[in-house]
């Protein structure tokens, strides 16, 4: 597939000055700047990095959404996997955007330097083969993540059980993004016009699996990530907002079926179950995510491995729970680049390479300070 | 399979033996088989230009070099952009107890063969051994000398306003392929490190363009990194084109695949330039024409400013670079 062919500058401007009318009347007819949220942290960053958001700014406000796995954690789960950390006989294997995570007491990184063997994976596959290659240690995969990484990680399971690998555990952190939308709508005074679907969790659950937004008749598109992309996406949302009853649309037809992957959901289903976890800002969310089905069980680190956390809380003045959720902007926090950066993070929406606050502090914050 | 064990760092037999079938064997020079505590040099002409540099590369070996080569280049490189002439260079290996010697006597002979195509000489050195555990096979520390001519001039405050920003290829492609390599993935098209020696490119350019004002590798960090730099030290702007930053399909797609940006990639074959606007289409022509060096490209331009780094994208928006934070890390997604 040419994907240069969805970043080809001549075309982008042409489709922009067809969308500019659309754009301004819809404005009008609405007498404000029309809030759409982007729920993909992958698309926070696409907007930002591509300069669609500035040329979008005098009409449309981009909202991000509960779209980063790591922003979305519960901190008791944060907690959690750091603890497994400090036990003796443990291998805590992670992909990388956990390490900086401010737990209550310390991170990752703090863990590993204090001597605990912690390794960066890029792939659940060689965090199984780690275990196998340390038969004497308990190897535990922090499996965090949407529907994206849920099938790799069950992969993972299934191949544990088939070769009969007995000291690979997962710690099962894993969201459901639809229930998280809902629940977004579900609050009666939300103000977002249209959702900017993500395209990489539609590739699995597939249009279908959004059909539970249509009773709020909310305009919602599923969406690429490359410049074209993101512009037709939020005309999709305008003509959708023209319409009285809305459909999801699919834009990223090259990728999305309709009932996404058939085989990653059979997986799923076979590895784990749908429960009720917290999610950070949000609180408990009925069926928003995956535990180890009892078939897998003795692969749980939360019934195998016995570690203590400590107490969770968050940092005072942290509002990743609010910037989650798309009520306040990083710029409403008051940490924002000033005590929390990059470099020295205090809520996870400013770790991860996707986080809200992570991709303001790189694309938009001098922007922002040059606009005041 | 013969292992280095930490015998060979005692500083008895053993260790001789490696300094002499490992080291000597490839090296070869008159200074080093004095044996001597230090070595002792007759000095050329010009100003002294020192750099250096410690390597500690995960893999060793990658497409399109190892660590042996890379500690060359990464030196050289650092003395040529100084507008230096490499003459003499030290080397100290710190080695982990259990290393294959076969690997240790590639990585040396790797070593010996890029410091003979820059024609500088080894001249003193140093191995250690550490416990197995304590290093990550084998670390490098080098550290170049080179002598300048006098009446070159290269700074920061040469820098003026209209001076074009010039790079001799595409980047992020060390960085691509290490991590291509680190990860296993396989790749439809291959991935190869541009680790390169830059010595004589740099020459012929410092003699034949006049107006060449300030040359930096952007190694760790990447261009982006390295230019904010030269921004904030001139208080001038620097405004790139993305359209015009030259990088190979193939890596864009691979780091774009780990929620990298090509921009704030390591190379290890590439120079920044800045350069006066009359000579710039020329300079470019003039690189374009140097294999290894065809996508060469003029790829902004310094204007007046308060130290910012700035990318006008292909899509009509302008945003601000920064200096690269916290460590780039592949994300979860």
């Amino acid at each position: 597939m040419n994907l240069l062919a969805y970043r080809n500058g001549p075309l982008f401007k042409r489709l922009f000055r067809k969308a500019a009318p659309l754009l301004k009347e819809q404005h009008e007819r609405v007498g404000r700047k029309l809030n759409f949220m982007e729920v993909c942290g992958t698309h926070t960053v696409a907007f930002s990095k591509t300069g669609v958001r500035d040329l979008l700014a005098p009409y449309v406000n981009l909202i991000s959404g509960p779209g980063c796995p790591v922003c979305v954690t519960d901190q008791s789960d944060i907690d959690q996997m750091i603890a497994y950390a400090k036990c003796e006989d443990v291998i805590v294997t992670t992909f990388g955007d956990m390490m900086k995570v401010p737990g209550t007491k310390s991170n990752l990184y703090q863990e590993r330097a204090n001597g605990a063997d912690i390794r960066i994976v890029h792939a659940p596959s060689q965090a199984l083969e780690i275990a196998k290659d340390n038969p004497g240690k308990r190897v535990v995969f922090l499996g965090v993540g949407f529907e994206t990484t849920a099938p790799s990680i069950a992969l993972t399971l299934k191949k544990a059980k088939d070769q009969e690998v007995d000291n690979y555990y997962v710690y099962a952190a894993h969201k459901l993004t639809p229930p998280a939308v809902e629940s977004l709508l579900q609050d009666s005074d939300h103000k977002i016009d249209g959702f900017v679907l993500p395209g990489h969790v539609s590739v699995i659950i597939g249009r279908d699996g959004w059909r539970g937004l249509e009773k709020y008749n909310v305009p919602a598109v599923i969406s690429g990530f490359e410049p074209i992309d993101l512009l037709t996406s939020v005309v999709l949302l305008l003509k959708e907002m023209e319409k009285p009853m809305r459909v999801i649309q699919n834009n990223y037809q090259r990728n999305v079926r309709e009932f996404g992957n058939e085989r990653a959901k059979h997986l799923l289903g076979e590895v784990f179950k749908v429960h009720s976890p917290s999610w950070r800002g949000f609180g408990k969310l009925p069926e928003s995510g995956l535990t180890i089905h009892s078939d897998y069980e003795k692969f749980d680190a939360r019934k195998n491995i016995l570690a203590v956390k400590p107490k969770s809380r968050v940092v005072k003045g942290c509002r990743c729970g609010e910037i989650v959720k798309g009520k306040e902007g990083p710029f409403d926090c008051k940490l924002f680049a000033t005590a929390c950066t990059p470099d020295n993070p205090l809520g996870p929406c400013m770790v991860s390479s996707e986080g809200t606050c992570s991709t303001y502090y790189q694309y938009e914050r001098q922007k922002h300070s040059l606009s005041k | 399979m013969k292992k280095i064990l930490l015998s060979h760092g005692d500083g008895g037999s053993q260790t001789h033996q490696l300094i002499s079938e490992v080291f000597q064997a490839a090296f070869g020079d008159a200074e080093l088989e004095q044996e001597h505590d230090a070595a002792v040099l007759p000095f050329q002409s010009g100003d002294l230009v020192v750099s250096t540099d410690s390597f500690v590369i995960n893999p060793v070996e990658f497409p399109g070099g190892d660590i042996g080569k890379l500690a060359v280049t990464g030196t050289i490189n650092d003395l040529a952009v100084s507008g230096a002439r490499p003459a003499y260079m030290s080397v100290g290996f710190i080695l982990e107890e259990g290393l294959e010697m076969k690997l240790l006597k590639k990585i040396v002979q790797s070593f010996a063969a890029t410091a003979k195509e820059a024609g500088i000489r080894i001249v003193t050195g140093d191995t250690k051994v550490v416990e197995r555990g304590k290093c990550d096979q084998l670390y490098i520390n080098t550290t170049g000398i080179g002598y300048r001519e006098q009446g070159v001039q290269l700074a920061y405050h040469h820098i003026q306003p209209g001076d074009r920003v010039i790079i001799n290829g595409g980047i992020g492609e060390h960085a691509a392929a290490v991590l291509g390599e680190r990860m296993g993935i396989p790749f439809t098209a291959p991935i190869t490190s541009d680790c390169q020696l830059l010595h004589a490119v740099i020459k012929k350019i410092t003699e034949e363009f006049k107006t060449v004002r300030f040359m930096r590798d952007p190694t760790r960090g990447g261009i982006a990194t390295t230019l904010k730099e030269i921004a904030l030290k001139t208080t001038l702007n620097i405004v790139l084109e993305e359209e015009r930053i030259p990088v190979k399909p193939e890596v864009r797609g691979t780091l774009e695949l780990m929620g990298l940006d090509a921009a704030y990639m390591a190379n290890e074959g590439k120079v920044l330039l800045i350069a006066g606007p009359q000579e710039a289409e020329a300079l470019v022509q003039f690189l374009q024409d140097i294999p290894g060096h065809e996508m060469a490209a003029a790829i902004g331009e310094v204007t007046e400013g308060s130290g910012q780094l700035l990318l006008k994208t292909e899509f009509g928006g302008t945003r601000v670079l920064d200096m690269l934070s916290g460590e780039p890390l592949p994300r979860i997604c």
